[in-house]
């Protein structure tokens, strides 16, 4: 039931984004993007600052809808023109200004917007029971749902954010850095619940600054460069270095020429010019202006 | 009164994901970091330990109400009189309701300069509309008190439609709206009431004696054991702990005590004004709203963090418009209830220091200015202080310079406890 096999994943692409191109003025943000998530797979969206990840994920979250290019739904190609439109479709986002209300406790936080009622008046123990029901099906660890958030360490806020984002039983989960900003326990908490969101079956998006989270949680890698696609990554079948290389692009680079030499022989499809394995490493990504000196 | 558990007992099903936990423990209490507050004695150590760890709640206020009272009583034994208590209770009654919008209005993080002259406006048209124009005193009411919610409309669309603080807005509003009042009273400058008139009576000459007053206060405490036993029934349902029912017959029994001082230091003069009463319903409802509907949680949760409010899909322009409509409202009713207890509407109702009370009550019994948080029932504990302290000083008879100085000062105060209180939050990050 549980699928947690990128290459059995990758039957099942939940959100399929295809030649997807975004200006802003002068500034070409995203430029004939690739991007796929799939049920039951982490795949962790890196790149540079100003590389575009913002900008796709706004574009996937109908917060900034692209210029130019299509996105398939579940096999369907779909319109996001709307937060409202992605959130209906089973798309939700987590933003790292997580944007929750410090004076609501975490009942108030989790069901805000979807209050349960009856009779026109809130039923705080039905929602304080599905807090807790949600909340242990995380295994999260949140003490007492009835304090105001502003008394949660950062990881319980971001545990709190995620939670919420799950109420409307979505299939894809969008996570903008959501790491940032924690201790080494907190993002140990933060990336088991990317875990246990995995094994819901969710398509979890992960945009992430940190090599670290990437190789804990990530199936699948892709890097972005220059408002580009520079490369995918199975993150089992990837180093630190290669994604390095791919995210700065400094294909001269002495660790790069290094790891080249070493992965001649291992890994012959990394020579495959056009990427024709989905998982293998792209070569745009070695040397993103190789095909155009 | 016994009962020491407080979950379902035999019928409780395990709870999920928790091994090792005794089977029942309430959902919510599982958390081995959580310290088992069951049964009475569990009640009252909780709150020694929320007070012991500086969440005082209305404590404060309390204190000082009781420090207010016993120095004025010390200065004039007349002060806790029966007669000066019932003035006491219907002088407070029209800035307490006045103040009740400003409560809201701080829960959204904005303020309404402009309540006093609205409440000074809706009286005169009141009386123009009852007593120049002869309609009835049900049509004058609805009139005045929807010139309220019309004058609150737009305060509130100026304010979403351009953005313009409410600040700026309800300046003008308080210069405008009295404007308007001193236009509609035109030459005659004051109007009194018909003396014989249901509006009048209402005010000055209404009053609940011991058969009223105690049908009142059975109705609330009834009330109050209804929704509370039956909210730990819902709780029990959802397997989540509750307060025990003793605690909750105990509350029920010191409401009950109160509410019988209330009546017998009323009732031994006139008795219980039925403006407030009407103070005291409105109370209430306005508590309910905040707390148990999901308009009530939109006001807190746009005070608190408008971004997220406005993510989740909340309609914040049509929330923040209909608190200020509210206010105003509000601030007309309780422009009506004054020139009840006047028996007229003149060119000083409202004005003054009408608004600056306001305010001092709603933060005085915790509204914070700084929006999203508000203690319960903030308007009648602060306008309960606000309304004794120029009460008592009249009866040392102290002028109204030094009223003015003493209650701007007491504001002062209750502001930097306010702010000294969010920079405690802010430094132990908690709510
Ligand atoms: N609203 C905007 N207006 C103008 N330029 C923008 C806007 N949003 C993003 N950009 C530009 O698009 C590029 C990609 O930005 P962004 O998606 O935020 O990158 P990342 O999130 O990867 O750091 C940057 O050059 C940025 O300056
Ligand atoms: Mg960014």
């Amino acid at each position: 039931m549980t699928v947690t096999q990128p290459e059995t994943a990758a039957r099942t692409a939940v959100l399929a984004l295809t030649g997807i191109s975004k200006r802003f003025g002068a500034v070409q943000a995203l430029d004939a993007v690739d991007f796929a998530a799939h049920a039951g797979e982490v795949v962790a969206l890196v790149g540079d600052n100003g590389a575009g990840k913002s900008t796709l994920v706004k574009v996937i979250a109908g917060v900034g809808p692209a210029d130019d290019g299509t996105i398939e739904f579940d096999g369907r190609p779909v319109h996001i023109g709307s937060p409202h439109e992605a959130q209906h479709m089973g798309i939700a986002t987590v933003y790292q200004d997580l944007a929750l209300c410090d004076n609501l406790d975490v009942v108030g936080n989790l069901f805000l917007g979807s209050e349960i009622s009856r009779g026109g008046l809130l039923d705080e123990p039905t929602m304080e029971r599905r807090s807790w029901a949600l909340l242990r099906e995380l295994s999260a660890k949140i003490p007492s749902v009835r304090v105001p958030v502003a008394s949660l360490s950062g990881g319980q806020r971001q545990t709190v954010a995620i939670s919420r984002s799950l109420l409307g039983d979505p299939k894809v989960v969008l996570l903008d850095e959501p790491t940032a900003a924690l201790g080494v326990a907190q993002t140990a908490q933060v990336l088991n619940l990317i875990e246990r969101l995995r094994e819901r079956n969710l398509a979890v998006v992960m945009i992430s600054h940190n090599m670290a989270d990437v190789f804990a949680v990530a199936d699948r890698v892709t890097v972005l460069r220059l408002g580009r696609n520079a490369g995918e990554f199975v993150v089992a079948r990837t180093t630190n270095e290669e994604l390095v290389a791919a995210i700065t692009g400094a294909a001269d680079n002495v660790v790069i020429q290094r790891q080249r030499r070493a992965e001649a022989g291992a890994h012959p499809h990394g020579a495959d010019p056009r990427g024709a394995d989905p998982y293998g490493a792209d070569p745009r990504g070695a040397d993103p202006y190789g095909g155009e000196q | 009164m016994t009962e020491q558990t407080t979950t379902g007992g035999a019928g409780t099903a395990p709870v999920r994901g928790d091994v090792g936990q005794a089977e029942q423990v309430a959902l919510d209490l599982t958390d081995p970091r959580l310290s088992q507050q069951q049964g009475l004695a569990g009640a009252t150590r909780a709150a020694i330990v929320r007070i012991r760890n500086g969440d005082v709640g209305s404590l404060p206020v309390l204190v000082g109400l009781v420090i207010i009272v016993v120095i004025f009583q010390a200065a004039n034994p007349t002060f806790l009189s029966s007669t000066n208590l019932v003035g006491l209770a219907s002088q407070i009654a029209s800035t307490g309701i006045i103040a009740l919008g400003v409560v809201l209005v701080l829960l959204l993080g904005e303020i309404d300069l402009s309540v006093g002259s609205v409440s000074g406006a809706a009286a005169a048209i009141l009386a123009v509309s009852n007593v120049t124009h002869g309609m009835p005193p049900g049509v004058a009411v609805v009139l005045a008190v929807g010139a309220g919610a019309v004058i609150g409309l737009i305060h509130g669309v100026l304010f979403t439609r351009f953005g313009v603080p409410s600040f700026v807005i309800t300046l003008a509003g308080l210069l405008v709206w009295q404007g308007v009042q001193r236009q509609v009273l035109s030459l005659t400058g004051t109007i009194n009431l018909p003396r014989g008139g249901w509006l009048l009576r209402l005010g000055e000459f209404r009053y609940f004696g011991y058969t009223g007053s105690t049908v009142i206060a059975v109705l609330l405490v009834a009330g109050y054991l209804v929704t509370q036993l039956r909210r730990r029934q819902a709780r029990l349902r959802a397997e989540l702990s509750a307060p025990p029912a003793s605690l909750i017959l105990v509350k029920a029994g010191a409401i009950a005590a109160l509410a019988g001082l209330v009546i017998y230091a009323l009732c031994q003069d006139l008795g219980v004004p039925y403006i407030f009463v009407i103070l005291l319903t409105l109370v209430i409802a306005v508590d309910w709203v905040l707390r148990r509907t999901r308009y009530g949680r939109a006001i807190f949760a746009i005070g608190g963090n408008i971004e997220a409010a406005r993510r989740a899909g909340l309609r914040v322009d049509l929330i923040r418009t209909s608190v200020f409509v509210l206010a105003s409202t509000l601030a007309a009713t309780g422009g009506v209830v004054e020139a009840m207890r006047a028996g007229a509407a003149g060119r000083d109702t409202g004005t003054g220091d009408v608004l600056i009370n306001a305010i001092a009550a709603a933060v005085i019994g915790g509204a914070s200015l700084f929006g999203g948080r508000s203690r319960r029932y903030a308007a009648l504990l602060g306008i309960l202080v606000i309304g004794a302290i120029p009460n008592g000083l009249n009866l040392v008879n102290l002028s109204d310079e030094l009223r003015y100085i003493i209650t701007g000062s007491v504001l002062l105060a209750a502001v930097i406890v306010d702010a000294i209180t969010r920079r405690g939050r802010e430094a132990t990050g908690t709510g």
